[in-house]
């Protein structure tokens, strides 16, 4: 199921917005992701699938370099992120935007300041430009009013528009988002989604979205990837992906539990890490 | 084999724990000195706010407080001194404990309970909510965002809650003084001033601002390594105490060995 990835180097990136080769990740002892290869198109959006402790958030955290790789190669607008200093990591990270799974707005300001806050740090616009900006930005997310806010006084679904909004202050070239509709009602969600989607239409960014809510997923992403025990197990457009026969897909799209342990045999399946739908 | 391993393990981890503070205090010192030349200017604003937390709003406990120490000192020191018809020497002893001791360690040990605590517990928080990796996402130092003010706030603060825990000091000492001893005020102030010498304040002085040193970097360290989880960050406050307690002492020791055998 893996798909050969076209050679992308540092200036013929017009394809490929990030290109990532199997990249490892470990936390001490532990490997977390074991060698995963994937693009991101530029203007697409690509939603990382993955149940819980499949690898999908330390991929989004390495991603945006709060992680460094063991090994692999991760290819950012022409640089290889794994291999450079903090410094040039910056440069980068200034073109794009996370907006974290709980928001992570900063309790200590309002949400205007919380907006404002990457144009005051870099760049040297006058404190009247930061504001219409910062009003432009709310607007987008459909928070126009609220700058004056404490974070503390937003709804759930308010404070993740106020962290995309955050997010797109710098004019980001690629955003991230880390579980978008976690947590929130399928109202609020679907207009989340509606916001990835508007943002990717209107503003063509290039957009990688974590998730495991499997209707969101399939509304937003161009491509999609499944990511399980650190290892994609299949990717491809989200037609390629519902017409899966993989039994992993299968059972992930179509929310099979995890077979039960039954007889001896299958405990020593799990005990050797090869489950039996894997083998398949 | 055991044993060995322990000991071995401890002390590692001893050097790592120290090797961090002083990564810390030191990547402070760049943003402070080095950072405004390369377009990275100091948060005064922020520094500002953070200076009104650590020492104006630490006045009321800390007059109290240093004001008992001071009355205490005199009772404990007439209880000796009383025996050689000494009474009038109590304006010196308390002077000179408090400013070369008592003053720095009290300031010390009560900014250690409203503000290395209240670091701790704010960047763990931060921790916890993934703010300190949205900092890092928007190209944010958190050093120099968060830890940098309030070191700044802290080496200006101490010495002048010191020098004001000093007077409250004194003042507490006069009490007794006034009403126990044949002292009005008027002569216990100047007894007081006679007895002083500059360089008692001002190793009391030298000795809050390393303190504050302490407290900031154990208290920011604590804080970013905190754990996952809300718990996490009472366990990060708690050991901030703690280990600043222990630390303040230790320093507290190293100063006063050394101006002991500077001053001989």
């Amino acid at each position: 199921m893996e798909t050969k990835i076209p050679e992308v180097h540092a200036e013929d990136s017009n394809e490929a917005v990030i290109s990532v080769r199997d990249l490892r990740v470990r936390y001490g002892e532990r490997e977390i992701l074991h060698g995963v290869t994937f693009e991101v198109p530029r203007g697409q959006t690509l939603v990382i699938l993955g149940g819980s402790g499949s690898g999908k958030s330390t991929l989004l955290r390495t991603l945006v370099g709060l992680e460094r790789p063991s090994a692999g190669e991760i290819w950012i607008k022409g640089q290889n992120i794994s291999r450079i200093t903090e410094g040039e990591l910056d440069v980068i990270r200034k073109k794009m935007g996370l907006s974290f799974q709980g928001g992570a707005l900063f309790g200590s300001m309002t949400v205007g300041e919380n907006v404002a806050l990457p144009l005051r740090e870099h760049t040297k616009l006058e404190d009247s430009t930061i504001q219409i900006v910062m009003r432009l930005k709310l607007e987008q997310v459909g928070l126009a009013g609220f700058e004056n806010y404490n974070p503390s006084q937003l709804s759930g679904g308010m404070k993740k528009r106020a962290a995309v909004a955050r997010a797109l202050s710098m004019d980001p070239e690629i955003l991230f988002f880390d579980e978008p509709s976690a947590g929130l009602d399928p109202i609020i969600a679907a207009g989340i989604d509606n916001l990835i989607l508007k943002l990717q239409k209107a503003f063509r960014m290039s957009i990688v979205v974590v998730t495991h809510e499997l209707a969101s997923a399939f509304l937003i992403a161009d491509r999609m990837l499944l990511i399980d025990k650190g290892n994609i197990v299949a990717q491809g457009t989200k037609e390629e992906m519902q017409n899966s026969k993989l039994p992993r897909v299968r059972q992930f799209l179509d929310r099979i539990a995890e077979p039960e342990v039954e007889g001896e045999m299958d405990y020593l399946q799990m005990l050797t890490g090869e489950a039996p739908d894997r083998s398949l | 084999m055991e044993l060995l391993d322990t000991i071995g393990r401890n002390t590692v981890g001893t050097l790592a724990y120290i090797g961090g503070l002083a990564r810390l205090t030191g990547r402070s010192a760049y943003y402070t000195v080095v950072g405004p030349f390369r377009g990275k200017p100091v948060r005064f604003g922020r520094a500002v706010h953070q200076a009104m937390a650590v020492g104006v709003e630490a006045l009321p406990i800390l007059s109290l407080i240093t004001f008992f120490i001071g009355v205490i000192l005199a009772l404990q020191a007439a209880y000796e001194l009383r025996k050689f018809g000494a009474l009038h020497l109590i304006a010196s002893g308390v002077a000179v404990s408090m400013t070369r001791e008592l003053g720095p360690l009290m300031t010390a040990i009560v900014v250690i309970g409203r503000s290395g605590s209240a670091f701790a517990a704010e960047i763990g928080t931060m921790k916890v909510t993934e703010e300190i990796d949205a900092l890092t996402t928007m190209a944010i130092d958190p050093t120099q965002f968060l830890v940098t003010p309030k070191f700044l706030a802290m080496m200006v603060m101490m010495p002048c809650l010191t020098t004001w825990a000093d007077a409250m000091g004194v003042f507490g000492g006069a009490l007794f003084g006034i009403t126990s001893a044949d002292f009005t005020f008027a002569t216990y102030i100047s007894t007081t001033i006679s007895a002083l010498l500059l360089r008692d304040i001002v190793t009391g002085l030298i000795k809050s601002v390393m303190f504050g040193i302490v407290i900031t970097a154990v208290g920011c360290h604590e804080g970013f390594s905190t754990g996952a989880g809300a718990e996490q960050v009472g366990r990060s406050t708690t050991s901030a105490v703690v280990m600043s307690i222990f630390l303040v002492v230790v320093v507290d020791l190293l100063f006063t060995a050394l101006f002991y055998f500077l001053e001989r």
